[in-house]
């Protein structure tokens, strides 16, 4: 391949645009708000520059550190859950016919294809208490009742269908983050589990080994870049999420994104959620830190 | 952002740089092209009938861009890093005195209001706005509960949602401050409280009123009553009317202790691109049977006397639209004491929701 050095002018062609797009419309609007964490309130609309530490003082009370220690549970949690569903289907996927692969994949990324907030509400339409979700579970009831009562054994179930309180609760906020971020973590698993060596997992088989060691010793291993992008993917995001829990939880379900909206919309503190936002920031940071360290680890033993 | 392409793109030379140009600086609002007359309209969803706009616009020539909002807050966003081009904005009658505060708002021209003396005078020197130099009231409203009829007494007191344990876990109250507003005013105290204690006392109730909570609901408390979701809900007055028309089982009852009661503007925002035709918009609105149609259709009180004579009586004599005397009394607006106090109410409802 030929390098860069032979034709620079082909390389700043290439790159310009998009880096021109990163620094102007994202480092630059990052670099505000990380000034502005450093500000005070000067007024309803005006913030006074004065490098006070006031704003990450006030975002370690306890109250807020109890909030990020929320996010990262049921954010991990969420994780966790999605890369046990995503496993499979991407397993699955990889293994499928090539005629059927493309018409799999488009059904994993058609989701994105509504507005994340329609697929929400969506979701309310189906757990609540009206929505079809109980609507499928009363006729199942009712077909019980049908059977059971002539027998005498209707008491097994109830005079009435009791719905189910679904929603409202950190249950559906998880769910509702598996749902959302589930294709985050389908795709880099897929692709990873696309280029492995499949004479590998033979050479595995044919020697003895399980199906179950198989995937554990050989598959697993292989897929975990895969693993590692489809985790962060998802966990950075689901971290700082405030609709999924504005919309579908309950009393107990608020997070820091939840916070930090409020700081920039209600309450009109804009440099302490700024400040959140980059505690949250350095959080990811820490993260991607740890992969790197795993990572030169892995490669400095393998 | 609107400045700039009247900077470089003038009149001829738009005409004459022909299509290429016309197809690009619509997308930059195209100041110079406005051949027609426009006024940019933000209000809150739902929140005027369908006829009125098309009406304006056929009245006056003047092209209504209409964009909607769901939160004072989400209004006070968008303006205060500057105007994106806004010319007349509904906010509530404490973010007007706030948005005063943060010069985001243009004075009025009450020469160019004619229709200005519908008002009722009672509404014509609010504290928030002394003498309406900047806002001219467009609806009112009280915060109070909402309830299914054929599962829940008539709740005359706040501690329906606060203290009952027969409704545990069919109540939902706001993610917001009329949560506190309500805690307050059920423990006797001003919602306008500044006292630390009583804003502790509020944060206390509704901490231990959070096992009964189903949600702290985003100004979807009526949708939850809708779908029986819960049976109790804290709501604006209008919101629950809304759905009152869908399902007569529902109700509203201001609680004996008082609640919430506010006031929607129409205001000027500051560095608006069309004054002119924004002055005419409000002008319009004010007329009594337009403003009739509107109150009539949106179901929250009207402020403007020559329009509620016209209302038909089922509504103007609604208690739940308008209480009476005794129970506004009652009642209070919220004020805005600045930006320290408005920090203090956001923490409360920080605790209460984090706990």
């Amino acid at each position: 391949m030929q390098s860069w050095r032979d034709n620079p002018l082909v390389l700043v062609l290439m790159l310009g645009p998009g880096l021109f797009w990163l620094v102007a419309f994202f480092l630059v609007p990052l670099g505000f708000i990380w000034l502005m964490s450093f500000g005070e309130r000067a007024g309803p609309a005006e913030i006074a520059y004065t490098w006070t530490l006031q704003n990450y003082a006030a975002s370690l009370d306890p109250l807020y550190l109890g909030l990020f220690w929320r996010s990262v549970w049921l954010g991990g949690l969420a994780t966790v859950i999605v890369l046990i569903v995503a496993f499979p289907v991407a397993f699955a996927i990889t293994f499928a016919s090539p005629r059927v692969k493309p018409l799999l994949l488009l059904l994993v990324v058609l989701p994105f294809w509504t507005n994340l907030l329609i697929r929400t509400y969506a979701m309310i339409a189906m757990l609540r208490r009206t929505g079809y979700v109980n609507l499928g579970l009363e006729n199942l009831w009712e077909v019980a009742a049908f059977m059971l009562t002539p027998v005498g054994l209707g008491g097994l179930i109830g005079k009435q269908f009791q719905p189910y309180d679904l929603l409202y609760n950190n249950t559906a906020v998880v769910f509702g983050i598996v749902y959302v971020y589930l294709p985050f973590m389908v795709l880099p698993l897929y692709a990873a589990l696309d280029r492995l060596d499949r004479s590998l997992l033979e050479a595995s088989l044919d020697l003895g080994a399980s199906q179950l060691r198989t995937f554990f010793a050989i598959t697993v291993p292989l897929a975990m870049p895969g693993i590692v992008s489809g985790l962060m993917l998802v966990f950075i995001p689901a971290m700082g999420t405030f609709l999924i829990s504005d919309l579908l939880g309950g009393p107990n379900s608020q997070l820091i994104g939840n916070v930090i909206e409020r700081q920039f919309k209600a309450a009109n503190n804009w440099p302490l959620g700024a400040a959140m936002s980059f505690l949250l920031l350095y959080l990811t940071f820490a993260l991607l830190l740890m992969r790197a360290w795993f990572a030169g680890r892995q490669r400095a033993n393998g | 952002m609107s400045q700039l392409p009247t900077r470089i793109f003038t009149r001829r030379r738009l005409l004459r740089s022909g299509v290429t140009v016309a197809a690009v600086v619509p997308w930059l609002q195209r100041p110079a092209a406005a051949q027609t007359r426009e006024v940019v309209v933000y209000n809150w969803d739902s929140y005027i009938d369908d006829v009125s706009i098309p009406a304006f616009e056929d009245a006056s020539g003047i092209r209504v861009r209409y964009e909607l909002f769901a939160s004072n807050a989400e209004l006070f966003g968008k303006l205060r890093a500057g105007n994106p081009g806004y010319d007349v904005i509904f906010p509530t009658n404490h973010w007007v005195a706030r948005m005063i505060a943060g010069n985001m708002l243009e004075p009025l021209d009450q020469d160019r209001l004619p229709l200005l003396g519908n008002i009722d005078p009672v509404f014509m020197d609010p504290p928030d706005d002394p003498g309406r130099r900047y806002s001219v009231p467009y609806l009112w409203g009280t915060t109070g509960i909402g309830y299914r009829r054929s599962v829940v007494p008539t709740p005359t007191s706040w501690s329906a949602l606060l203290e009952d344990e027969a409704f545990a876990g069919r109540i939902a109250l706001l993610n917001s401050e009329d949560s506190l507003y309500s805690a307050l005013k059920f423990l006797g105290y001003s919602l306008n409280t500044t006292a630390p204690s009583e804003i502790d006392a509020a944060v206390e109730l509704l901490i231990a009123a959070k096992p009964r909570i189903r949600t702290f609901a985003p100004d979807t408390g009526q949708d939850l009553l809708l779908s029986q979701e819960v049976d109790l809900a804290l709501e604006y007055s209008g919101d629950l009317q809304q759905v009152m028309l869908e399902d007569d089982d529902l109700g509203y009852q201001v609680p004996e202790e008082g609640a919430l009661i506010w006031e929607d503007s129409m205001c000027l925002a500051a560095g608006a691109p069309h004054p002119e035709e924004a002055h005419e918009f409000i002008n319009y609105v004010l007329d009594a049977e337009n403003a009739a149609r509107i109150a009539e259709y949106v179901l929250y009180a009207t402020p403007n006397a020559a329009a509620k004579a016209m209302l038909p009586e089922t509504i103007a004599s609604d208690p739940a639209i308008y209480p009476d005397d005794a129970t506004l009394a009652r009642c209070e607006f919220a004020m805005y004491k600045g930006e320290d106090v408005q920090r203090m109410y956001d923490e409360a409802l920080t605790r209460v929701l984090a706990s």
